[in-house]
């Protein structure tokens, strides 16, 4: 059989299977390589003064657990108002909206929000957000604009998983008597649930990795605050203090410690929304 | 017509439960019209912020012009250096990402095994994952010096380095969205080529690409937005000088030219760096729009 093959066609076969081989491996390396950089560069100088203190110039040491909370934050807040928003537009979109048209339009705002730069999110969030409703430069107004960004993302992974949820759970709950609200909290949402936490764990990678948008809109500060108060008052996430460290500053081994924190949340959360993935087939495969 | 005139027009008054069902409707309507408000206060801030400086400039002489000196005391504010950078940036990060991406995904939709390719995914997931600082971080403190090695450059923060970031980080959105495309790709197809006598590697290259040619199309745009949006990490290495691209000259993107400024400006050059993201927001619109059209091109097959 493999005689008949001639030569040139082997070779191309051969070709094309070395370049898949070689593209593989690139990547493959990016990622390692990655990994094992900033790893190596940074976790020697994770310390306990380094996680648990604010930056100090009177002892001239620097701490990122401003930097740290402020991150913890912005993720708890974004996510309490993204949340009812993007689930409920999803709900909108399949459950109650008729007119084909308006889906259509939601679906591609949707689509155009998840296009925009986060450059351009910062900017008009500083616009919108500290200028005109006065917030001034906070992590209010830094999570506000985040919501907008992550909208789409709760969107469309409430939308996918609503989806799968059969029609004949919902007929069953009607044919009981249940009204169309009652049908959605009590059938509906719970069966979609997975899809719901799998958004979240996306978009708290997101909120995790994002800096331009934040410069602009949530500042840079270290200052130790609670939730309330931190919530009016500028501050650093940890990328934007990582970008600040490095770029402004050149206190590089800062900014490998805070990259390295940053790798081991990416892969976590990888493995997270991975894991979330399995559960999902695994009930659409029953 | 009182409250309960309405009420009762409806008929909500003789059935409270209708009168709660229609309200959550709307509220759900209300949360659905969120995502459309969004994108119109974002296009009306733009538009409103960015014209004035563009008037004032003149049109010509801001898209054309090729000097940038905001803050000289005859200002000048010119952009097609940043235009260029970005343009000449994103494509020079397609021309490397896309074929490592393209042979990849073709490797992982069909001959690799299911393990490898599990392996893999989460490799790209991580990659996709990792911050613009972190990848800023790296491409400081080795692309840079090695930049500056290697080619003998007296300053490694390059239009080469930033190159290099965007394709890095533009692989995993174009081995994803290729990937999807490939595997919806039926399997009758392949075996309609096997069965005639082509090679596995002859199918899938002859056969199964060009049937997800329009997915691999997306992917590709996906990549150019993703490219030419990018921020903080080509902050971090091109170098920040405005001048006119070339391959080992520190250069501005449309986007780092408006973070590097906006924390001090004022004034004219601060109306002319929302311009800026006007112009910026021009180019990610014209790829929206061609992610649709190649959309719809896909819902037809």
């Amino acid at each position: 059989m493999i005689q008949g093959i001639s030569g040139s066609r082997k070779a191309y076969g051969a070709t094309m299977r070395g370049l898949c081989y070689l593209s593989l491996a690139i990547v493959a390396f990016l990622t390692f390589f990655m990994l094992i950089y900033v790893l190596y560069r940074g976790v020697g100088y994770i310390t306990p003064e380094l996680l648990l203190t604010k930056p100090s110039t009177l002892r001239n040491t620097i701490g990122i657990l401003p930097n740290i909370l402020n991150t913890l934050y912005v993720v708890v807040a974004t996510l309490i108002i993204v949340l009812p928003i993007g689930v409920g537009a999803a709900i909108y979109l399949t459950e109650y909206a008729r007119n084909q048209k308006l889906v259509e339009l939601i679906e591609f705002a949707a689509e155009t929000l998840s296009g925009i730069p986060s450059i351009i999110y910062g900017l008009v969030g500083m616009l919108v957000f500290c200028q005109l409703m006065s917030l001034q430069t906070s992590l209010l107004a830094g999570s506000l604009t985040l919501v907008i960004m992550n909208l789409p993302t709760i969107m469309r992974t409430t939308q996918e998983s609503l989806k799968t949820v059969p029609q004949s759970y919902r007929e069953g709950a009607f044919a009981l008597g249940a009204g169309k609200w009652r049908v959605i909290r009590t059938v509906v949402l719970p069966t979609c649930i997975n899809g719901i936490i799998t958004g979240c764990i996306l978009s708290i990678g997101r909120i995790l990795s994002e800096s331009a948008a934040l410069l602009f809109t949530a500042g840079f500060a270290h200052n130790l605050n609670g939730f309330i108060k931190g919530m009016g008052s500028a501050g650093a996430t940890l990328t934007v203090a990582l970008y600040v460290y490095a770029s402004e500053r050149g206190e590089f081994n800062v900014a490998f410690a805070i990259a390295s924190i940053l790798m081991v949340l990416t892969v976590i959360i990888n493995l997270l929304t991975m894991y979330m993935g399995h559960l999902m087939r695994r009930r659409i495969g029953e | 017509m009182g409250i309960s005139g309405f009420l009762a027009t409806k008929g909500y008054a003789s059935n409270p439960r209708r009168l709660m069902e229609d309200l959550i409707h709307l509220v759900f309507l209300i949360l659905g019209l969120v995502a459309v408000g969004s994108v119109l206060v974002i296009t009306i801030y733009l538009i409103i912020s960015g014209l004035p400086a563009i008037v004032e400039i003149g049109p010509i002489e801001f898209l054309f012009g090729t000097r940038w000196a905001s803050t000289a005391k005859e200002p000048e504010f010119g952009i097609l250096p940043f235009i260029l950078t970005s343009i000449y940036g994103t494509g020079g990060a397609i021309l490397i990402g896309v074929p490592i991406g393209f042979f990849c995904a073709v490797y992982l939709a069909r001959i690799a095994p299911k393990k490898l390719r599990e392996v893999m995914e989460l490799c790209i997931g991580v990659l996709a994952g990792i911050p613009s600082v972190v990848y800023g971080l790296v491409g400081m403190t080795i692309l840079v010096p090695g930049i500056r090695m290697l080619f003998n450059v007296p300053d490694g923060a390059s239009l080469m380095a930033a190159i290099i970031v965007l394709t890095v980080m533009i692989l995993p959105s174009v081995i994803n969205v290729s990937l999807s495309a490939l595997d919806a790709v039926p399997r009758e197809y392949e075996e309609a080529s096997l069965a005639l006598g082509a090679t596995d590697i002859e199918t899938y290259f002859r056969v199964t690409v060009p049937a997800a040619k329009s997915g691999i199309f997306t992917a590709i745009v996906l990549g150019i937005g993703r490219a030419i949006g990018e921020a903080m990490a080509i902050m971090m290495v091109a170098g920040n000088v405005a001048n006119m691209p070339s391959l080992f000259t520190s250069v501005r993107f449309l986007t780092t030219a408006i973070a590097s400024e906006m924390s001090y400006s004022s004034g004219l050059q601060r109306e002319a760096l929302f311009s800026i993201a006007l112009v910026l927001f021009l180019f990610i619109m014209i790829i929206n729009a061609i992610l649709n059209m190649l959309k719809k091109g896909n819902q037809k097959i």
